[in-house]
């Protein structure tokens, strides 16, 4: 892992700073969530509202102390992340859950492997659909037949 | 009931033709997922529950357990090879294999770590049958407030012991806790955070979680790191018999890491990784030639390797007897326990004594096939290196997305998926620790089931989980975990050392 180092200037951490918000945010939702819980009549002694008020409790001291932190330890370095194999990665994804309930799924799984494989720099897409697709309804096969899973089909699932 | 009858009656369950192959399958798995970079024993075993839940409980824990240990074997492969450890716990294993294999010792390099794992697992799973019922004997005594207390330990050793500080063990750990809210609540029958979704009432699946987190997350963190990632491999050059000094260099801290990993995997207090610092720096100091320190010099293989495959075994300890997880991959195994109705604990040996000592008569088979597996067949696991990194991340994604398919097939669940795998993306790229969101998810709605039960017998009254000395003992120990590195900076001026995250 890389050590976080400080940096010359002293400015804050933002990323921190979201962090912290995101903390805060979570911490509001959980905390409303146990009061609305808590004006329901509970029967025993203690009601469904403590856990999530000790846990709402916790997330906003702790998104304190991580603004606290960002405002200590200044700006970090990360190293530059690059966007465009990470966005053709979430296409990947994404296109699966879209895909999914009307083609099934061996193309659906079939576009995440060409799309995966196209963010780590292989290509060309298409014929890694291709053999994706026909993996996956290999897999389809063995798992549907063999173990008995149910998982989504789609044109090409039914001509079995 | 005597240990050794129970021992022997468990390698008769263990031994049974169908379970003999679980506990294959699961090493030769384990040991797969344990060289290749990007899947760890976590992910494998949570992909597998799915997969398993119509089969025969105790084949498929053993089958798990075979994938845990094997990952710790196969987990050296790539740090001495590639210099990538495959599992977090065998980065000290990297320092100097790697240096090792460089120098075309990557052979006795491999062989001391698959024989040390050997002879390492072989005592810390005899120290797992003598130890177990022991503290089953002492656990069966706990109330609610002891447990509760004791998972309050394990939550702040988890999240003390993983990641690059404090503040952001304890983030992660929140982050899980508050996900365990999600989701009916058994006792009133409320729905908790579920915001009108009916997917949401049966709360977060651990598998897909587990799934998301360390599949998707660091498929994501891999490919935005882009061309920063990339790595050589070293053939395995030389015979990977070692010589007679090799041997002799190598027996000593073998036995050393055996009995600093066990301890530590045992108590509650989290992971394999810390072992494997200790054992380093003991055999750095023990060393008669420390300038081959940094070089290549076989002590800083043969301990660490052997501490790493002893923790994995006293990891074995608190999540059998106690039902406390206090590693990503235990935490999946609970959830492997649970999916068959079964709870780990004390009561699980009463109960289920062919089961608990099958797995663990099942543990020494494993050993012995890993060490085969591991040595004259190292060449075919150093093949799984080769594979393009384009082919091995679509082939995880398409793994995880079947796995998450295949426990639920629905929408609302892959989209969690994807969800969750930028939450993981997210943790890594501001090194927040992945283990203590999963053992938050697993064990918080456990220890609320605890905390509510203990207030219960007290009629509400909070003082009641204070006035038991095990439970006042256990508390001690978390606040030591959690302040003990600020301790640690007060006292010396340095920052204590810290483990990295496991999966």
């Amino acid at each position: 892992m890389n050590a976080p180092r400080l940096s010359s200037t002293r400015r804050p951490d933002k990323a921190g700073f979201v962090i912290a918000f995101g903390l805060a945010a979570l911490a509001l939702v959980v905390g409303w969530d146990a009061w609305r819980l808590s004006s329901i009549n509970a029967h025993s002694a203690v009601g469904p509202a403590a856990f999530p008020t000790i846990i709402a409790g916790g997330l906003a001291l702790l998104a304190v102390a991580t603004a606290v932190e960002a405002l200590r330890r200044g700006e970090q370095e990360r190293p530059r992340d690059e966007f465009v194999p990470m966005a053709w990665v979430l296409a990947g994804l994404v296109g699966q859950i879209v895909l999914l309930p009307l083609l099934g799924f061996s193309i659906a799984t079939g576009w995440l492997f060409a799309a995966t494989a196209k963010g780590f720099g292989r290509g060309p897409v298409w014929a890694h659909f291709l053999a994706g697709t026909v993996l996956c309804f290999l897999i389809y096969v063995i798992f549907a037949k063999g173990l008995q899973l149910a998982l989504p089909a789609g044109p090409i699932e039914r001509l079995m | 009931m005597d240990t050794f009858a129970a021992l022997s009656q468990g390698l008769t369950v263990a031994l049974q033709p169908i379970n003999l192959l679980f506990a294959f399958v699961g090493v030769m798995l384990g040991t797969a997922v344990g060289v290749l970079p990007g899947i760890g024993p976590a992910l494998t075993v949570a992909l597998l529950l799915p997969i398993t839940f119509k089969l025969d409980p105790a084949g498929s824990l053993i089958m798990f357990a075979g994938i845990y240990y094997g990952g710790m074997y196969g987990g050296s492969t790539a740090s001495i090879l590639l210099n990538t450890p495959g599992e977090s716990s065998s980065i000290v294993t990297a320092l100097e294999g790697n240096k090792m294999a460089r120098a075309g010792r990557g052979g006795p390099a491999l062989a001391t770590a698959a024989i040390g794992s050997f002879v390492a697992g072989t005592i810390a799973t005899i120290g797992l049958a003598l130890v177990a019922p022991t503290v089953v004997d002492i656990a069966i005594s706990f109330g609610p407030e002891d447990y509760f207390a004791l998972m309050v330990l394990a939550f702040t050793t988890v999240s003390a012991a993983f990641g690059s500080s404090v503040t952001r063990g304890l983030t992660s750990l929140f982050l899980g806790l508050a996900l365990g809210l999600i989701g009916i609540d058994l006792q009133s029958g409320q729905a908790r955070l579920s915001f009108s979704i009916p997917d949401l009432l049966d709360g977060v699946e651990v598998t897909t979680l587990a799934v998301a987190l360390f599949a998707i997350g660091e498929t994501l963190s891999v490919a935005a790191a882009g061309a920063r990632a990339d790595e050589i491999i070293e053939p395995v050059k030389g015979s990977v018999f070692m010589t007679r000094e090799d041997w002799k260099r190598s027996w000593k801290p073998w036995i050393r890491g055996t009995f600093l990993g066990f301890p530590i995997g045992a108590m509650p207090a989290g992971g394999a990784e810390i072992p494997t610092f200790l054992s380093y720096a003991l055999e750095k100091r023990l060393c008669k030639k420390p300038d081959e320190f940094g070089n290549g010099a076989i002590e800083g293989v043969a301990g660490p390797e052997a501490a790493n495959n002893a923790a994995a075994a006293g990891v074995l300890v608190p999540l059998l007897t106690l039902g406390l997880p206090t590693s990503a991959t235990a935490a999946i195994m609970l959830a492997g326990f649970q999916q068959y109705g079964l709870n780990p604990g004390p009561l699980l040996f009463v109960t289920n004594p062919d089961l608990v000592w099958g797995l663990i008569a099942s543990l020494f088979i494993a050993n012995g096939m890993l060490l085969i597996l591991n040595l004259p067949l190292v060449g075919l696991w150093v093949r799984l290196l080769a594979i393009p990194r384009p082919w091995l991340y679509g082939g995880i994604l398409v793994f995880a997305t079947l796995g998450t398919l295949g426990a639920n097939p629905s929408l609302v669940e892959l989209g969690m998926l994807l969800i969750f795998g930028l939450l993981g993306y997210v943790l890594r790229r501001y090194d927040y620790p992945i283990a203590p969101v999963v053992v938050g998810l697993i064990l918080g709605p456990l220890s609320e089931q605890q905390l509510r039960r203990a207030l219960a017998i007290s009629v509400g009254d909070p003082l009641a989980l204070f006035q038991s000395p095990i439970a006042l003992t256990l508390y001690a120990l978390s606040a030591l975990a959690l302040f003990g590195p600020l301790l640690f900076f007060l006292l010396t001026g340095r920052k204590a050392p810290v483990g990295a995250d496991e999966d």
